[in-house]
Order: structure tokens, then sequence, then C-alpha cells
């Protein structure tokens, strides 16, 4: 063994060539599989795709790096499925590009966060964390509430979407940006277009209370309110599998 | 500019001007967009490089000479570049530790919140201190290593500089809010794509140099520093694929979805770990520690052995950051048996590094840039021991998703990758400028006890805040209820918070001390030492140009 070794070493090409082919077989076992195993992913026949508001929160929450402390998945132990609800299916995540589900809580998880809370206090806690939740450690996002939301190429967004496997159709894509606003003004001509589309239980308010054009808090509190809610599959099972932890008292 | 040939120079010239050209069409057409901001620092990085070479243009030629002696100039521009990248993302990463004790910091402003900072501390700490330190130090390495001169003098700077062009994109890019969200994969699509055309241009200069070499085994640091280029340029590519909004936009939506972006994503992150922040380190380790302590690598064998018990385990072990997932449970039961399979070899390479100080302990004691690096393999094997504790499922449950995670990664980035960078640093600057020794050793040994003090403050303290915090989520009352809410736990971290960033800031003030010294070291240089001992062989280098 040692002695092909030092044979290797000497060729630098064929070093390359090894280090190559022994280093890929661990993803290829471990990855590859999951795109073709059915039992991978449930089923979920009644999930819906995100309305172009809630991709565009979606968007702000990446940007704004929420990702870092917040984690969007509730895993198979009893004490999380009692502090959060039910744990998390692969399915919930699977027009995630990319999943969100996080590494860190330094704040809660926000898997089922969706008609947790009124759209007035997520707005109030987003001004200002402190105002209603005493000793949190998050910053503030007041600039959101300021900032007019950019729907301008919302079409763009859903083709590329729908070029990585979420199933938007052309009337989605093409009125994209209508349904962006409609979403957060029930009074405007858009709102209904929206309930054509992406169906009737798609939350049709002015998210942030305030007049005038959609605001990016708009979006992202509508983002907040879908969290957990594109389908109701987890509900079904919801306390089996679930592992207790050790420890406590 | 003196360095490179007339040939060079021309080369330099059109890679400045094809990135003005690309700049410009990018600042133009995505105006209004972040997109059109990374156009213009393209474009500006291009004129700046075609200002430098039209200056020297018509400098004298570089003396034919040049191939009895080693090309250094940009490993020391490397080693000076890392030690910025290092103050600069340590000062942010203290920054945001003490945003968590002080929330209301961020000036009402983007930029500044914890979101946007966390990743320009760790794209500056991995990526800027870590990916400068291991291009100036492989530069340096392979030359040694091979006795033979870096086959030219233009490639060496393009991978030196469009690697930083990157690292500044990347940092940027997230203040301005672009980001793939991808854990240590942040950068968006154009930044990925740029990195590629770098490390291709790094993997060819590597493998030339290797040709060249006039030794005939390809010494055990170099198989590193060739795993290190090569896998993370795997894992880099697989996990940035994605599709753009437009040509002109700065955002992107990943290729993978779900669970399946969830096992790439930790495939990636888990061995970005593994190949960037370990493999490379240790080539770097391989070559410096030995050196520093006069003695030969303890073992050939065990080097060999844990160099492929590394590069093949470490690549199933990504899936234990999912435990308790909607990951299928298989793919769980395999990242965790991997991870624990994988002390073995991670445990031969710190075993072989210390037994290697055997018979130089004293120097170890007297010595403290031999002591950084006897101190980073010790760091290097406990928290190689601690990762793979926390791989198995039940001590996941209680550690994942606390602070816990982050002091092992600490563990790792403060004692084991940063400590091996300073002693490299230490070793390779008086060698690199001819001089007897560093500006001043007494720094050294402050700089080490900074280091190691504040390596253990934040340690602990993270150690002590994650575990609270994993036994307060899961602890019940008496009645079957959970006993604390989730603002209790947030409210116990508040003592931890202010110890991580007070053990942080001693780093980040040895690092400043770090800095300085060999800022004054290179000041101080002159020339005293020969080239004598540090030279490639002979004349049978000449080329056959």
């Amino acid at each position: 063994m040692f002695g092909a070794h030092y044979k290797l070493e000497r060729n630098a090409i064929g070093l390359v060539l090894m280090i190559i082919g022994v280093a890929s077989i661990g993803g290829l076992v471990e990855i590859a599989p999951l795109f073709t195993i059915d039992e991978t992913v449930e089923e979920a026949p009644d999930m819906r795709v995100y309305t172009p508001l809630e991709l565009a929160g979606r968007n702000i929450y990446i940007r704004e790096g929420c990702y870092a402390c917040h984690s969007q998945m509730i895993r198979t132990l009893r004490d999380e499925v009692e502090r959060y609800g039910p744990y998390s299916l692969a399915v919930e995540s699977q027009y995630d590009h990319p999943m969100l589900w996080g590494s860190k809580r330094t704040g809660p998880d926000l898997a089922r966060l969706g008609n947790k809370y009124s759209d007035d206090w997520h707005v109030a806690h987003l001004l200002d964390p402190r105002s209603v939740v005493p000793g949190s450690v998050m910053p503030a996002y007041a600039w959101l509430a300021r900032t007019e939301l950019d729907t301008d190429d919302m079409s763009a967004h859903l083709s590329a979407q729908r070029a990585v496997g979420v199933p938007y159709d052309e009337d989605m894509i093409a009125e994209a940006a209508a349904d962006a606003i409609g979403q957060a003004r029930p009074d405007s001509d858009g709102a209904e277009g929206v309930i054509d589309r992406y169906g009737d239980d798609t939350a049709i308010r002015n998210f942030d209370g305030a007049p005038g054009k959609p605001t990016e808090m708009d979006a992202l509190v509508a983002y907040l309110q879908i969290l957990g809610r594109l389908t109701d599959v987890a509900h079904a099972g919801a306390s089996e599998n679930v592992e207790s932890a050790e420890s406590g008292s | 500019m003196g360095h490179l040939t007339q040939g060079e120079r021309e080369l330099a010239l059109l890679t400045g001007a094809l990135l003005l050209a690309l700049g410009m069409l990018m600042m133009v057409m995505a105006w209004g967009d972040p997109l059109s901001v990374h156009g213009a620092m393209f474009g500006f990085s291009g004129a700046a490089v075609m200002a430098v070479t039209l200056r020297g243009m018509f400098a004298p030629a570089p003396d034919e000479n040049r191939f009895a002696s080693y090309y250094d100039a940009p490993s020391k521009a490397g080693i000076v570049i890392a030690m910025i990248w290092g103050v600069f993302a340590m000062f942010i990463g203290d920054w945001v530790a003490w945003l968590l004790v002080f929330p209301e910091m961020t000036f009402d402003a983007g930029w500044a919140s914890f979101g946007r900072l966390r990743p320009v501390h760790t794209t500056g700490v991995i990526f800027g201190f870590g990916g400068n330190a291991l291009i100036a130090t492989s530069f340096h390495v392979v030359q040694r290593t091979c006795r033979t001169r870096l086959p030219d003098q233009f490639s060496p700077w393009f991978v030196l500089l469009g690697y930083n062009l990157f690292c500044l994109i990347a940092v940027s890019g997230y203040m301005l809010g672009v980001t793939q969200s991808k854990e240590y994969a942040e950068p968006e699509w154009y930044a990925d794509i740029w990195l590629v055309i770098v490390w291709v241009a790094y993997f060819l200069l590597y493998m030339r140099t290797l040709a060249r070499r006039n030794e005939p085994h390809i010494y055990v640091a170099n198989w590193y520093f060739l795993a290190f280029i090569l896998v993370v340029a795997i894992l880099h590519i697989v996990n940035g694929l994605a599709v753009p909004v437009s040509a002109f936009s700065a955002k992107s939506y990943s290729a993978f979805s779900g669970v399946q972006d969830a096992m790439t994503q930790w495939w990636y992150g888990h061995n970005a770990v593994a190949f960037f922040l370990t493999a490379g380190f240790l080539g770097m380790m391989y070559y410096y520690l030995p050196m520093q302590a006069g003695r030969p690598i303890y073992s050939y064998r065990t080097s060999i052995v844990s160099f492929w018990g590394i590069t093949f385990f470490y690549m199933w072990a990504g899936s234990h950051h999912l435990h308790y997932t909607a990951l299928p449970f298989w793919v769980q039961t395999l990242g965790m048996s991997f991870s624990i399979m994988l002390l073995i070899p991670s445990w031969a390479s710190a075993a072989n590094a210390l037994l290697t100080l055997n018979g130089a302990w004293d120097k170890v004691r007297t010595d403290a840039t031999l002591r950084f690096m006897a101190l980073a393999a010790i760091f290097y094997g406990l928290s190689t021991f601690e990762g793979s504790f926390m791989a198995i499922r039940p001590v996941n449950a209680l550690s994942h998703y606390t602070d816990w995670t982050v002091g092992h990664v600490h563990a790792g980035a403060l004692g084991w990758v940063a400590l091996i960078v300073f002693g490299a640093f230490y070793a390779a600057t008086p060698k690199l400028w001819k001089c007897e020794r560093m500006y001043s050793p007494g720094l050294i040994e402050v700089h080490f006890w900074l280091a190691l003090s504040g390596t253990l403050i934040y340690v602990f303290a993270m150690w002590n805040s994650g575990i609270i915090q994993g036994l307060m989520w899961r602890t019940y009352n008496d009645g079957g209820t959970l006993a604390y809410s989730f603002m209790d736990s947030v409210n116990a971290m508040y003592p931890y918070y202010i110890a991580r960033a007070f053990g942080g800031l001693l780093f980040l003030l040895g690092a400043v001390v770090g800095l300085y010294n060999i800022v004054m070291t290179i000041r101080t240089a002159a020339d005293t030492l020969s080239e004598a001992e540090d030279r490639p062989l002979g004349p049978i280098l000449e080329p056959a140009e």
C-alpha cells in the first residue's frame, strides 16, 4: 500500500485524479439519491406557490440575513413540537429556492409563524422589537416601512423561479407586478386577480396598515404570515414519530 | 512591473482592459440594481491594473537570472493583505458580538444590522484572512518543496488580486443586500463565476509549478494544498448552481430547493470546513511546523493515512448538520457514522504534528512562533473531537441551533486556523524579507497570550450559553409543560454574550499587535540574510524558451 503511494506521489496528474475520485464518493452516495427516491419528499396536493408579494417578502428576509438567527425547521423532538408546532416536512420547502432551514436560533424558529400574531404586531415588532418583546436582541427594521416595494421586475423573478422548477403559469408570470400590489391593497382592482390565481385562502390585506404604495414592510409581513401555511399536510400526522429528549425535569 | 516580462505586461494590460469593459457594461446595463455597483468595482479594478501596467510598461525587462531565485513578491503581498483582512473581519465579528448586547447600535440602517454584517465577518475571516493566507503560504511552500520557481510572474498576481476582488465584491454585496443566503457561500452568481475563473488559474499555476519540480516526490504539504484547491472548486461550483433573474440583475434563485438544497448546502458547508479550513491549513502546518522545530515530520505513513482518511471521510459528514430534520433518516445516520470515523485521521494528523515536536519541546517553551503552531495542533485535536461528539444524534439534539455550535466553530477558527496562520506568518515573514527575526519577539509573546486567553474566554462563554440554551428549551415542569419561554433563554444569554464579545476583543487586539509586528519587520528589514540557503536548484531550472 505504501509502495503504491510512493509511486502515486511522484505523479501530479495521478494525485489530482485520485483526490477527485476519493472525494466525490460521499457526495454522490448521499445527494444523488435525494433527487430520485420518491419517499424523500411527501405528497401535498393542496400546496400552493408563493404569491409575488410573498416571494418579494422572502427575498427581503434573505437580503436582511434573517436566516442567520431564525431557523425554519422544527425537528422531530417533543419539546420542539410543543413549542413551535408540528415538525417540518420536506414537502413544505419544496418550492424554497434556496431553502431557509437555518442553523442557529438566536431568535425562535419561524417555520409555523404564519397567523400566530396579527399584522399589527409584526409591524410594531419590526419597527421596534423591544416595544412588544422586552429583552429582545433583534435589530429594528424601521426602514422597511419607509421603502417602497420595487415590483418592476417581478415577472422576471417568477420566470427565474419557473426555470428552477416552481410551477408558476404564464398568467401568474404576466400579472406578477400587478398581483404584488393587488395583494397588499384589498380595495384595488388587482386584488381579485390574486384570488383567481393563488386561491381563495390567499390573504389580501394592507399588511403594513399604511396608506400609499405597498412598502417592503407589506411584503415581509405577507411572507411571515404565510410561513407554514402553504399546505396543511404537516398537521395531519402531527404527533407521530416524535422523540423525547432525555434530559429535563 | 519590473518583475513581469514584456509578454506578461501585455497580458496584464489586456486583462485590465477586459475587466474595465466588462465592468462598464455591467454598470450601465444594470443601472439601479446593486449589480451596477459591482460593475463599477470591476471596472475600477481593471482601470487600476491598466494604469499600473502602463506606468511600468517600458521599465527594463526582468533579469534573465530570475530563475535562480524564488518568486516571493506575491507571497509577501498576500501576507500583508491577509493580516489586514484579519483585523477588519475580526473587528466586524466583535462588533456583531456587541450588537447582541446592545441591539440598538444599527444606526437605523440596513447595512449595519446583524444579519447583513454577520456574513461580512464570516467571509472576511474565512476567505479574506484565511484564503489570502493560504494563497500566500501555498506559493511560498510549493516553491521550496519543489525547489523550483513559480512558472511565470503574471498568474500569481492574477490569482491573488483576482481573489481579493472576489472578497471585496462579496462583503460589499452583503452590506448592499446582495446574498444567496447559503452560509459561507453567500456571494451571488456573478461573483461565483469570477471566483471560478480565478480558481482555475490557481489550479493551473499550482500544477505548472509541480510539473517544474526538481524533487522526484511531491511533498505532503502540497497534497493538502492540491486537495484544498480541487475540492473547494467542486463544492463551490455545485452548491452555487443558480438561475439569475436576468443577465443584469444581482439576484438569482438556487437550482436546488428544500431538502435537496439543504443537503447540498451542508455538503458544501461542512466540506468548506474540511477542505478550506482544514486541508489547506494542514498543508501549512506540514511545512512550517517541522521547519520551525528543526525536526522532520514524525511519521510519513501516518501522513498518508490521515490525508486519504480526511479526503474520503469528510465528504460524507455534512448531513450531521441536519439531524432530526426533514432529511431522510438514512442520510443522517451515514453523516453521523462518518463523522465519528473522521476522528481517526483527524487525531492522526494532530498526533503527527505534536510528535514531530519531540526533541524540540524546549523550543516550544522559548519560541512563541513555534508555540503558536503547537497550540494550533492541540486545538485542532480538541475541536475535531468536539465535532465528532456533536455529530452524534442525541448530542446534536441538545447542541444544534445553540451557541455551542458557535463555540465549536470558534475553537476551530480561532484556536486552529488563526493560530497556525499567525505561527506560519511569524516563521515566513523574516525569511521572505531576508532578516534574522521578527521586529519584536516580545510582541509575538504578547500576541500569543492575547490570542490564547481570547480563545478560551470565547469558547467557555459559548459552551456555557449553548448548553444552558439547549437545556432551557427542553426543560419541562412537573405539570408536563415547557418550563421556559424562548425569551427566558434569550435573557439568560446576556452575561455570556458580554464575555464572548470581550474574548473576541482580546483576540482582535492580538491580531492588531501581529499586524504591527509584521509591518515593522518589513519596514526595518535590511536584507541581512544571503539567499544562498533559500534558492532553487542550480541552472537546470532555466526554461527552454
